[in-house]
């Protein structure tokens, strides 16, 4: 029995609760990832209990990104690429735009994980609570809300407000108020603004030098890499240090239609409705690609885990809000037709991913429709007419988290006066 | 069930699905390209809809109307909730007598029951069924009259155990062989009045059949309630075939609904089954004096609780009673006859039983002699009394609940599983749809009494509200009840509902939060404070 052996190691290793509180907390949770306990009901109250648990739950939303993380991986190469004129071909280069992508992203999961586990492993130590698994989502989605670029130390300050601040100050996991994930993003935002806004960060590896873009001098790692590839013959990194393509400006589809609307974006023919569609174009790394978000989306729906009805209200509120700019037509932003709205930014990711977060959304049905409604609403309004902002969600959906319990205090308020009748 | 759910659900992905479509195309809306999309659409809908059949009819989930209930009948489907199959069904319908010899009255099986009742009897005692055993001390002063707790068999007391600061937890009576039955005074159910009708039932230990909302107490002494409320079928996994327990005896019934209807100023209301599996007992379809409402729907639609919600709604500062149907014949028995019959039709039930089967025995039975001869050798066993959401677990050496007709065997789940969370090594039952098994096969399953994960905060939402089929807010409810909000408690209707409603609840819930134990304190909180 193989099974039966590992079990007895597992317990052999068990640290002492007493003495290393800490290791045993970490002890706990990695016992809990191999075995499922064998706590039974107590003797009173029910006396089987569903298959179903958080860590399924929340494994579930990560296997659920796992497209997006995909495409976010090669598509931070593509534009890399692009970018320099080099490989501007989908399929060209691919191992060196999925090498490039890896080198990119794998160092932000890797922090992401490091530093949010690390708190949570922390906290729950000094609780004496057993670690929630609330953060294997959280740790997931931040990277793709980022931009390629982010130096990682701004990305580790992030997670340490947004756990510690966010989370473990209001007791943990399915206490918070607000995002996690978008907190940290709001903390970049705020605190350090030039490396996630503007035209020049959703591109990677670009930099200014005088008045002329140009592409940054490759790494160690991207040598190693090029050895690889040198063995099998194909194409490598090089040096790096080109210049830009002419027709460069690293401008997003959504900074462009803030300018001049549709036409402006349609002009550049990188921003082709199939590339929009698909997610070759730059953005936070996993928000680009719709198809891959919506059959997450999809996966997230089928297995009843995300709630269909936040994201069904929230793209009608968008599409509405959409629509009354149509009408409205004060700016070429606004005349933007609203079914193309869906085309550019992070719509998709935001409704699949961020607002259906159960804990910071609002807990009844009727309290779900409006909040999701909200959201649309509220997000479209910031994108198109706040110049400032080049995108609404994250604030309109932290706003919305922050408005979720006046909702519910509204629907419960009803519900009272319902049954006084 | 759900069905509105899975239609939205695949009209998004419609819609969704149908965007590419037209991206790929250019953003053009040419009609060529329109009757493409629309094509597919159709052909994707009609696929959903064929998937849709197919989970409905596994669920079982036909709300339309059975033939048998009449066509100006009172019908209310139901839609919430979920009917849990697992393994250990009875087959057939043979009752069969059971061998017992010892019975107990359990004080802690009444709700509100005061820790230390006056106790009457002593080891050694002997008693006819029907004698008083003891009463609740803190319903008593001298001018009230005492509320008996009577012997379910003739016999010999051979013990009263105690348990925790000495609070009496069982009086365990030795049956005799030829039953006695005290001779109850005699009362005229025409002519007595409501007081003299309180009194014979306080004395003769009818009263204690009969528990009110809210709170699942036995009623109080001198109440009358606004209605009074039966469910002739129950919908708990495995539970047993009420028609079965009224066979043979449907005068007594009848008799037992007659003075209930003396007790209240409001009506009784009688629960059938409308679910259209098996017609419902001619001794309830054809009682008289009773008004019908006929339910259809998973469970939990067969709780008394439910059926109050979608008759007649329980408000503040009400009370209402209700009665099982063993419960009904007992009390019809106390009049016809005038003899305390607390005899019950049990059914056995369970994956470790040799034969699930039906049993002839009283109220009290001692659990090991149920079973006697009858348990899987080899596999450690849960006996609980009740269904397997909100019975008990309890030892061969306790009794059956006092108000409960069905004992369940399971297996004990003190095992670790290897990545069970996302691998799981056995089928289990789950109302979620992140098992691909569960989605398609509705059961029966084996069951377990592994928690299948640890208990955690509240973080999904929505689940409870799916699984109780009443205008609540369930999870508000139970938050309110955690930050001890008496106002909100009850304004979001705590006093509708007692441990069994939410029972599924419990069972669903991904954070494996105890919400009977939760509910249980509310109610004692709102019970005090009124």
């Amino acid at each position: 029995m193989k099974e039966q052996k590992l079990l007895k190691f597992l317990k052999r290793i068990e640290p002492d609760k007493q003495k290393h509180p800490f290791w045993h907390t970490v002890y706990d949770g990695m016992f809990t990832f191999f075995y499922t306990p064998n706590a039974v009901t107590p003797m009173q109250g029910v006396q089987i209990r569903d298959r179903i648990d958080l860590k399924r739950t929340m494994i579930f939303v990560v296997l659920a990104l796992q497209l997006a993380y995909l495409l976010g991986t090669y598509n931070i190469g593509q534009q890399h690429f692009q970018a320099l004129g080099q490989y501007t071909g989908l399929w060209e280069g691919w191992h060196l735009k999925l090498a490039y992508g890896l080198i990119k992203l794998v160092p932000l999961f890797v922090v992401s994980y490091a530093v949010g586990l690390g708190i949570e492993f922390f906290t729950a130590s000094r609780k004496g609570h057993p670690i929630a698994e609330g953060y294997l989502v959280t740790g997931a989605l931040i990277p793709l809300i980022m931009p390629p670029d982010l130096p990682l130390w701004i990305l580790a300050l992030s997670i340490v407000f947004a756990v510690w601040i966010g989370k473990e100050a209001f007791g943990g996991t399915g206490m918070n108020v607000f995002n996690i994930a978008l907190l940290a993003r709001a903390f970049v935002f705020f605190a350090y603004p030039q490396t996630i806004s503007g035209d020049e960060v959703w591109i990677s590896g670009i930099e200014k030098v005088g008045m002329a873009y140009q592409g940054m001098d490759y790494g160690w790692i991207h040598g190693v890499f090029d050895s690889l590839f040198r063995s099998l013959g194909w194409a490598e990194f090089g040096q790096g240090g080109a210049p830009v393509a002419d027709a460069f400006t690293g401008a997003t589809p959504l900074a462009l239609a803030a300018k001049g609307g549709w036409e402006a974006v349609t002009s550049v023919p990188q921003y082709s409705l199939s590339n929009m569609w698909w997610g070759f174009i730059p953005g936070s790394i996993g928000e680009t690609s719709k198809p891959l978000i919506l059959a997450g989306a999809l996966f997230l729906l089928i297995t009843g885990i995300a709630n269909w009805r936040i994201m069904v209200s929230m793209f009608l509120g968008a599409a509405f809000m959409g629509f009354v700019f149509n009408l409205w037509g004060a700016t070429p932003f606004m005349e933007v037709p609203w079914q193309y709205q869906f085309f550019m930014g992070g719509f998709f990711f935001a409704m699949a991913f961020m607002a259906t977060d159960p804990v910071t959304a609002a807990g009844t049905n009727t309290g779900k429709w409006v909040y999701g409604f909200m959201i649309g609403v509220l997000g479209m309004f910031i994108r198109v007419v706040n110049v400032a902002y080049p995108e609404g969600w994250m604030l309109a959906i932290l706003f919305m988290n922050a408005a979720a319990p006046l909702i519910d205090h509204l629907v419960k308020r009803s519900n009272i006066n319902w049954r006084k009748q | 069930m759900r069905n509105g759910r899975y239609k939205i659900q695949s009209l998004l992905a419609l819609l969704l699905l149908a965007a590419p479509a037209f991206a790929s195309a250019g953003g053009g809306f040419t009609v060529k390209n329109g009757i493409t999309i629309a094509t597919v659409a159709l052909a994707v809908f009609a696929l959903l809809g064929v998937v849709l059949q197919m989970v409905r009819g596994q669920n079982g989930g036909a709300s339309k109307k059975p033939a048998y209930v009449p066509q100006n009948a009172r019908f209310i489907s139901l839609k919430k909730g979920h009917d849990l199959s697992i393994v250990g069904e009875i087959e057939g319908e043979e009752v069969e007598e059971a061998a017992v010899n010892t019975f107990a009255v359990q004080p802690p099986d009444i709700v509100g029951m005061s820790p230390i009742p006056k106790v009457l009897v002593e080891v050694g005692d002997t008693v006819k069924a029907g004698d008083p055993l003891f009463f609740d001390k803190r319903f008593y002063r001298a001018d009230e009259p005492r509320l008996m707790y009577v012997a379910p068999v003739s016999g010999e007391v051979i013990a009263i155990n105690r348990g925790a600061k000495r609070s009496i937890v069982e009086v365990v009576i030795l049956k005799d062989k030829e039953m006695q039955y005290r001779e109850m005074p005699e009362i005229n159910l025409e002519k007595a009045s409501r007081e003299e009708l309180y009194t014979y039932l306080h004395d003769t230990g009818g009263w204690s059949l009969i528990r009110q909302r809210p709170y699942n107490t036995p009623a109080h002494i001198m109440d009358v309630p606004r209605d009074i409320f039966i469910s002739t079928f129950s919908t708990a996994p495995l539970a047993p075939d009420q028609n079965l327990l009224v066979k043979g005896r449907e005068e007594l019934f009848q008799k037992g609904l007659d003075v209930l209807a003396k007790m209240t100023d409001g009506k009784v209301y009688l629960g059938l089954d409308g679910r259209g599996k098996k017609e419902p007992s001619k001794a309830f379809t054809e009682a008289q004096g009773v008004e019908k409402t006929w339910f259809s729907g998973p469970h939990p639609c067969g709780n008394v609780g439910i059926q109050i919600h979608h008759t007649k709604r329980l408000k503040v500062h009400q009370q209402v009673w209700t009665l099982g149907v063993q419960e009904v014949i007992s009390l019809g028995a106390l009049f016809a006859e005038r003899r305390y019959k607390a005899d019950r039709i049990v059914a056995l039930t369970g994956e470790l039983l040799k034969k699930p089967r039906y049993v002839h025995t009283w109220q009290g039975a001692n659990l090991g002699e149920l079973l006697k001869d009858n348990l899987l050798e080899g596999k450690k066993a849960r006996i609980i009394s009740g269904d397997v959401l909100s019975g008990r677990g309890k030892k061969a050496e306790n009794f059956l609940g006092f108000y409960d007709e069905q004992v369940t065997v399971i297996e004990e789940g003190d095992y670790f599983e290897l990545f069970g969370w996302l691998l799981p090594s056995k089928p289990r039952p789950s109302v979620s749809h992140a098992y691909l098994r569960n989605a398609l096969k509705k059961g029966p399953y084996y069951v377990d009494t592994n928690t299948h994960g640890e208990q955690r905060a509240f973080v999904m939402t929505g689940q409870y509200e799916a699984m109780l089929p009443m205008k609540m807010l369930v999870q508000p409810l139970f938050k309110s009840i955690v930050v001890n909000d008496y106002d909100e408690m009850e304004g979001l209707g705590v006093f509708e509902l007692v441990e069994e409603d939410v029972a599924l609840c419990e069972f669903a819930c991904t954070s494996k939060q105890p919400l009977q134990k939760i509910l249980r304190r509310g109610l004692d909180m709102m019970h005090e404070q009124s």
